[in-house]
């Protein structure tokens, strides 16, 4: 009886041909992933908030509703 | 020196049986398990001993044998010769066991009985939640929230009509 003979050596090469590149393809995909759907989109919700934000009238809203302890509702 | 003074005073028939006298000194009974021991490891391939330390007469012509040629030993004598330096082969080792289903499946019902434990507690332990969760009071602080402008840019306010005071479609 004859057995092939076991792979002796060279193992942890054969895992790196596959997991090396599979490594950077995940951790390059997970990143464009993240800047595509998360990074990008809040940076254009706060360019768009902030395009016509006039901070005056949102304080005046504010004002109106209570919070403020420094400054209460505008007298009518 | 302080073994030797302590046994003149405990007298040596009160010795116990795990000192032994020798020139003068206490030398301790060599314990089992203190010796090297036989593992099947996958990530120690090769034990410190051989599995089997008590050779049979075959067993010990058999590694008289295995002095000679290597070419002169069959494949049976190869085989029996791996079998008193080893237990289990590699295969036989690694094999797969459903051993995890058992596992899992304890873990779950210690997680079950765990939950059951913890309604128990609420139910019976805990007394009754602060006023501050009534509905109610809720409302009134997510109103105090929106007046505030809380996360206004992609959070709870965002989602806020402040025209129409009401959720945005």
């Amino acid at each position: 009886m004859s057995l092939a003979k076991p792979m002796m050596r060279g193992m942890l090469a054969k895992r790196l041909r596959l997991h090396l590149p599979l490594a950077f393809v995940v951790s390059f995909s997970s990143a464009l992933a993240f800047n595509l759907l998360i990074a990008q989109p809040r940076k254009r919700a706060y360019a768009e908030f902030y395009k016509n934000y006039d901070s005056v009238k949102d304080f005046n809203a504010m004002r109106e509703a209570g919070i403020f302890e420094s400054v209460r509702p505008i007298e009518k | 020196m302080l073994a030797s003074r302590a046994l003149s005073l405990v007298g040596r028939r009160a010795l116990s049986t795990s000192v032994c006298l020798r020139g003068g000194h206490g030398v301790a009974k060599i314990e089992h398990y203190t010796l090297p021991a036989y593992f099947d490891a996958r990530d120690a391939p090769l034990p410190d001993i051989r599995y089997v330390q008590n050779l049979s007469p075959e067993q010990k012509s058999l590694k008289e044998k295995e002095m000679g040629p290597w070419a002169a030993l069959s494949n049976e004598e190869k085989i029996a010769l791996y079998r008193i330096s080893f237990n289990q082969s590699f295969a036989e080792m690694n094999r797969y066991t459903p051993e995890w289903k058992t596992v899992f499946g304890a873990l779950m019902a210690f997680v079950g009985l765990t939950g059951l434990i913890v309604i128990w507690q609420r139910m019976y332990v805990y007394g009754p939640v602060p006023h501050t969760f009534d509905p109610e009071h809720k409302a009134k602080e997510l109103q105090r929230m929106l007046d505030m402008r809380i996360n206004p840019v992609q959070g709870i306010s965002s989602k806020w009509d402040y025209e129409n005071k009401q959720w945005k479609k």
